[in-house]
């Protein structure tokens, strides 16, 4: 299958302090691909290089390119390149002051977008795709806050299809969830590689067995091994990944 | 044997004391708001009457003085309300840095300033460019000249107030609005400081309460007037400058006059305090 998104020698700065170092790594299309490792590894500094949201912070600095489609995302308009890929967080984080409809609009309308037929079109496609509009369709007009932390963060994922995306990052969006919230993701993060690539930031192992075809490990800013996620848990290459699979550290 | 007190008996009778004094101390601080309140009250509302609110300083009444805060309140807020809030949010957003942290220090420095020499400096500017032939030289004691000294009192306020405002929204909120490919001004406009408005709103309210209530700055560019207003480039009166001048006054009856305005200023502000109050209930109910 062909890479969507390929990083080649990519590193990462924050100030001074280097997170990541040449990272070369193939992202397939419409797959899911997982990245894990210990806290601290940088795999979330690699995925926040994926749509510029590392250069957001103060300091912060990326070397090496990161293409897209074989376009390098870093020669496009920042803007442009978060509307081609989209990104959940880790704490669900719906905007406090929207209701439900205005959060999943909300990356439409204010990218410009007033056709109301087009915006509720979006709105009922993404909540489908999230798998939330039977939870919700009878309370568009509540806070987005009301909602239980796993509907929130199904709120951010519907808020983040609606723009239309081609990738899908997503920095441990089960990390605050209960296992029932968490599987209901899980199966949501199975049905959306039939549209989108996805790659998924976790630091829980059998999430990544669970869910991708493909896992990276990462250690101390280092890409370690990658290769198809059921080789890379039984044969793993390296003794470092070993180790960190049978939980000898991390 | 000697009695001792167990370990919980101690604490319970350590939670006790500390809530008491808590109590006691809440008490001490209201006593002068009680007392102000009071005093204003009772010899306030003897001199108030419909023609208090009629009639001009002139004629002992407080209406021209009325209109004139109202007036400074409204023309201070056009000004320093959008330049203060922008400065807050250049502050939060865009502050990290040598130039932001710049900003900040002067901003800082000029909420410390003492009114009386924000008065001077209004007095003296407009006195300068009036000397220059750049301004009319009557514009030294105005309407005008007096909105200039309120705004360099309210804008450091506001930007300050603004800027604690727009810090108290997670960053997350901010990434969220940025990972969808929202342009960052945009994101700031209409995510961030929504969803810190209730705050900024109480921050405006407060700041126009501050400067309704100075008096110092007044004397020496508004001056005050015994009419109507009369426009930007005239003289104008307002409450506290007529408080000030009643309560100076010789005989008893201006005196009694100065308690009245005293009760208007005072519910004034009140006033402001509990639309704020409702401003926040509102939003937070409708969440």
């Amino acid at each position: 299958m062909a890479a969507k998104i390929r990083t080649e020698k990519v590193s990462a700065w924050y100030g001074p302090k280097k997170a990541i170092e040449d990272i070369t790594l193939d992202f397939e299309e419409q797959a899911v691909s997982a990245i894990i490792g210990p806290s601290g590894c940088g795999k979330s500094t690699l995925i926040r290089c994926l749509n510029r949201m590392h250069e957001t912070i103060p300091k912060a600095r990326v070397e090496g390119k990161v293409l897209l489609s074989g376009e390098d995302i870093y020669g496009l308009p920042a803007v442009t390149v978060r509307r081609r890929i989209g990104m959940v967080f880790q704490k669900a984080n719906p905007f406090p002051t929207m209701s439900i409809y205005e959060n999943v609009a909300a990356g439409l309308r204010l990218n410009g977008e007033r056709n109301r037929d087009r915006l509720d079109t979006a709105v009922l496609e993404s909540l489908k795709q999230a798998a939330l509009w039977d939870e919700v369709k009878d309370s568009l007009e509540k806070s987005g806050a009301s909602l239980s932390g796993g509907q929130q963060q199904r709120l951010c994922i519907a808020r983040a299809l609606a723009v239309r995306p081609e990738v899908l990052l997503m920095d441990e969006p089960c990390a605050a969830l209960d296992p029932i919230a968490t599987a209901k993701i899980e199966d949501l993060i199975f049905d959306l590689k039939k549209d989108y690539t996805v790659v998924i930031v976790t630091h829980n192992m059998q999430q990544a067995a669970r869910v991708a075809e493909t896992t990276a490990f990462m250690y101390l800013g280092h890409l370690i091994e990658v290769g198809p996620t059921r080789e890379l848990f039984e044969r793993p290459k390296e003794t470092l990944t070993e180790s960190y699979i049978t939980g000898r550290f991390g | 044997m000697t009695f001792r007190f167990d370990r919980d008996t101690r604490r319970r009778w350590k939670d006790l004391a500390m809530n008491v004094a808590a109590f006691l101390c809440v008490v001490l601080a209201l006593i002068p708001l009680g007392s102000l309140l009071f005093e204003a009250s009772v010899r306030g509302l003897r001199s108030i009457t419909p023609s208090f609110f009629t009639l001009t300083t002139a004629n002992g009444g407080i209406g021209n003085a009325i209109q004139g805060t109202l007036i400074l309140i409204a023309l201070t807020a056009v000004i320093a309300l959008p330049v203060g809030i922008l400065t807050g949010i250049y502050l939060a957003e865009y502050g990290k840095n040598p130039v932001g942290a710049a900003v900040r220090f002067f901003v800082d420095v000029m909420t410390q300033i003492p009114s009386i020499v924000v008065g001077i400096f209004a007095f003296s500017l407009i006195l300068e460019l009036g000397a220059a032939g750049i301004v009319d030289k009557r514009l030294v004691f105005s309407t005008t000249t007096g909105v200039i000294a309120l705004s360099t009192i309210m804008i450091p306020f506001v930007a300050r107030t603004s800027e604690e405002a727009l810090r108290l929204v997670p960053i997350s909120t901010r990434e969220s609005a940025l990972a969808l490919g929202i342009p960052r001004y945009r994101a700031i406009l209409r995510v961030v400081l929504p969803s810190s408005s209730s705050a900024v709103i109480t921050g405006a309210l407060l700041g126009i309460a501050r400067v309704g209530g100075e008096t110092a700055p007044l004397l020496m560019t508004c001056l005050g007037s015994p009419f109507w207003w009369q426009g930007l480039d005239q003289p104008c009166e307002s409450l506290p400058h007529t408080i000030y001048v009643f309560a100076l006054g010789p005989d008893s009856a201006l005196n009694q006059a100065a308690w009245g305005a005293s009760l208007i200023l005072v519910l004034m502000m009140l006033g402001i305090a509990i639309v704020s109050r409702v401003v926040i209930r509102l939003r937070s109910v409708s969440r």
